[in-house]
């Protein structure tokens, strides 16, 4: 099966091109469906390449195919060569299996709209350039993933472009994800540099050979690229703001694939980050941070897509503290397990804003349980799954990461636990909010969509049900979120299928835990576990029997007014340097040129006196030039 | 030493020198296109009998095969100066070199 592992990005791409050139023909709903079976085709080529890595032995599960040599110039050389090992294809399976649900979903959510083959031609176009960010053997092959899937991030984001805010939000992801983007880049400079190579294998091969402050600075490079595309700190801003793109994007790119990809890169170069410690620990730090800041700004969202994407950017961080702290199984692993349930989580806001007419505002929802019966159901497996309570998928991969911490700092650990507590507050508020309580949906704003079946009364928003075609997905990702965290069972080494899967690409860099610590983990485990039960207790307290008072800061609202800060400082030093820079421009480059051809022309102006026209003046000059040169000849005695 | 009369390389060389600063200098003062081409030529001509002169008191014949390219470019300069001359005479009859100064800056 190792030689049609082409076959895996080439699949969306062939939607891409049939879209393109039959999409409009094809119309609603199937040219959706046609980019949904393309997708599940590279999902069942990606169980193919699965099967086959896993019947070998661990030490030969790799395969690379090269397609051809994209830049050969002297020595240096670039192949367009796609590399199946145990990670990418981890990688590869979640991210065309959970994508083909999405598609799924997406012909229901998007039935109706006028650029319905579009938006599939887009998600298809994300999916194949996804793939070739995880399955390129080398840098440059992932950075064309990664631009690709940045642009199709653009382009889904501005998808309703006609709408203002979506426009900007689309252009804010662009620009942010440039700075990320300059990491990586200058990261790949260094590393051809260093290594002559751009390839991850002779990177990772050499990386313990290269001196402490080149494998540093390749380290926090690769995560400034990391830091943008996944939303961390500081460049997580534009995150937020890609909720205005269609929920089935949201769900794809924006909670489950996408914005994992910085933390594959950091699994892919693990023996680097090996080589340089310190790189580990301001990951470490920057992860925890942002966790802990996004799941305190989650508290006091309102819109219901906004709580789900602080919270995605919250976990990214856990997931940053895991490749911080060394536990890169446990980063894939809550990577894997994250992108289930918060695809079902965001699938499922997509669900009650489709039954809400376009209602986001979560206080003009509540007791959607009893009208969405369903989705009710599926979200609240996906809150639990979040919220870390066990045996749910999210407290196992939550746990492991939390034990790592703990070995690497307890206060790493102790912020991590904070943050767990916080999520499981935030998303109990969230689904009391929306499914229990009393109905408020009388304060929603009358749907102005004419093709929904709007209510009779045109001021009642009337909830109802999704169809089946958006429910299935919801049901299999629950079903997921459930049984997730057996991938990796922390009882026995034999249940611990992930870790043993990873094994022959991470195993070099993953940090050694203590040999005997059963007791420790049993401990950690309760205490996370308490925790969550308690921040789900005290959500339950304050937003369904409404005992304490609901605590929302403007501060948390506003999200600390980080972005505030951002536009101030742009708007005001910001403008007023790039200000001076145009003036600079004008007055002193300007300046300069201009007053040369000033002078010039006054020099001019005086020596035209020179030019006579007086045909008897010239030959005067003539003849006294001739004689002076050729007194100057005899002076000199050449002549 | 110097035989009374006697015709030498000196005399030539003097003479050329002498042609050519009558040349030069009328070149300068006279105002008649017609007469500063004449000077001209004259300039040409010195230039020549210095050179055949020099040739022949060298023994160097390469001296005497300059003087053919200097008479083809006189040719070729009269024809193409006669012909601006009478352009000019035709349009401003009576001009003097003066009298055409476009060129002043």
């Amino acid at each position: 099966m190792l030689d049609v592992i082409w076959l895996i990005p080439a699949l969306p791409l062939a939607g891409v091109v049939l879209l393109f050139l039959f999409g409009r023909r094809l119309g609603d709903p199937r040219a959706g469906w046609l980019a949904t079976l393309l997708c599940a085709g590279a999902f069942v080529v990606t169980v193919g390449v699965f099967l086959d890595l896993l019947s070998k032995p661990a030490a030969e599960r790799v395969g690379t195919q090269t397609l051809f040599t994209w830049l050969p110039a002297g020595g240096f050389k670039v192949d367009v060569t796609l590399l199946a090992d145990p990670l990418s294809i981890t990688m590869a399976l979640f991210i065309t299996g959970i994508g083909a649900l999405i598609h799924l979903y997406a012909v229901g959510y998007m039935r109706g709209d006028p650029k319905f083959s579009k938006f599939f031609l887009y998600l298809n176009l994300f999916a194949f350039a996804m793939l070739v960010l995880v399955l390129g053997e080398n840098m440059l092959v992932s950075f064309l993933g990664w631009e690709g899937v940045g642009v199709c991030s653009y382009f889904l984001i501005s998808f309703w472009h006609t709408r203002h805010t979506a426009a900007v939000a689309g252009k804010k992801a662009f620009v942010t994800n440039r700075v990320g983007d300059w990491g990586f880049m200058v990261a790949m400079f260094l590393t051809f540099q260093a290594v002559g190579s751009l390839s991850f294998g002779a990177l990772n091969e050499k990386a313990a050979g290269l001196s402490s402050s080149t494998s540093l600075a390749i380290a926090l490079l690769l995560f400034v690229g990391a830091c943008g595309k996944s939303a961390q700190l500081p460049l997580y801003v534009w995150l937020p703001d890609a909720m205005e793109g269609p929920t089935p994007v949201s769900a794809l790119i924006h909670a489950a694939t996408m914005v994992t990809a910085g933390v594959y890169l950091m699994c892919r170069v693990s023996p680097l980050l090996h080589a340089a410690p310190e790189a580990g620990t301001v990951i470490a730090i920057v992860g925890v941070t942002t966790a802990l800041f996004a799941a305190t700004v989650a508290v006091a969202q309102n819109d219901i897509k906004k709580v789900l994407a602080y919270s995605t950017v919250s976990q990214l961080g856990y997931m940053f503290l895991a490749v911080g702290s060394g536990a890169y199984v446990a980063a894939v692993f809550h990577m894997v397990t994250h992108a289930f349930f918060k695809a079902l989580l965001f699938l499922g806001s997509g669900s009650v804003i489709h039954g809400m007419h376009d209602e986001q505002d979560m206080r003009h929802m509540g007791a959607l349980r009893k009208a969405m019966p369903v989705t009710a159901a599926t979200f609240i497996v996906g809150w639990l799954a979040i919220a870390g309570v066990p045996p749910f998928a999210g407290f196992w991969s939550k746990d492991e990461i939390l034990l790592y911490a703990w070995d690497k700092s307890p206060l790493l650990w102790a912020v991590g636990l904070v943050t767990a507590l916080l999520t499981a507050y935030y998303m109990t508020r969230q689904v009391m909010m929306v499914f229990y309580g009393e109905a408020h949906w009388s304060e929603a704003r009358p749907a102005h969509d004419e093709h929904t079946e709007a209510a009779d009364d045109a001021h009642v928003v009337r909830p109802h049900e999704s169809p089946w075609i958006m429910l299935g997905p919801l049901v299999v990702l629950a079903l997921l979120s459930i049984v997730g965290g057996a991938l990796n069972l922390p009882f026995t080494d034999n249940l611990k299928f992930l870790e043993r899967w990873l094994a022959p690409v991470v195993e070099e860099a993953q940090r050694q835990l203590p040999a005997d610590i059963t007791g420790l983990k049993w401990t950690l485990a309760i205490v996370a576990t308490l925790a969550a039960v308690g921040g789900i207790v005290l959500g339950m307290l304050v937003y369904l029997k409404h005992r304490i008072r609901a605590v929302e800061p403007e501060v948390l609202e506003k999200a600390w007014y980080v972005d505030a800060a951002y536009a101030a400082a742009v708007a005001g030093p910001g403008t007023a340097a790039f200000e001076a820079v145009a003036t600079a421009d004008v007055e002193l480059v300007d300046g300069a040129i201009t007053g040369v051809a000033r002078e010039v022309g006054w020099i001019g102006s005086r020596v035209r006196r020179l030019q006579t026209g007086f045909v008897r003046s010239y030959a005067l000059g003539i003849g006294v030039g001739a004689v002076a040169l050729l007194a100057w000849f005899l002076a000199r005695g050449v002549l | 030493m110097i035989v009374a009369l006697e015709v030498t390389t000196s005399w030539y060389l003097a003479l050329g020198a002498a042609l050519f600063t009558i040349g030069a200098v009328g070149l300068l003062i006279r105002r008649n296109p017609l007469v500063m081409f004449m000077c001209v030529e004259l300039m040409l001509n010195a230039v020549n009998l210095t050179f055949v002169a020099l040739s022949h008191h060298l023994g160097d014949v390469s001296g005497q095969t300059v003087v053919f390219f200097v008479l083809v470019v006189a040719a070729a300069e009269v024809v193409v100066g006669l012909g601006i001359i009478v352009a000019i005479l035709r349009r401003k009859p009576g001009a003097t070199a003066d009298d055409i100064a476009y060129l002043k800056g």
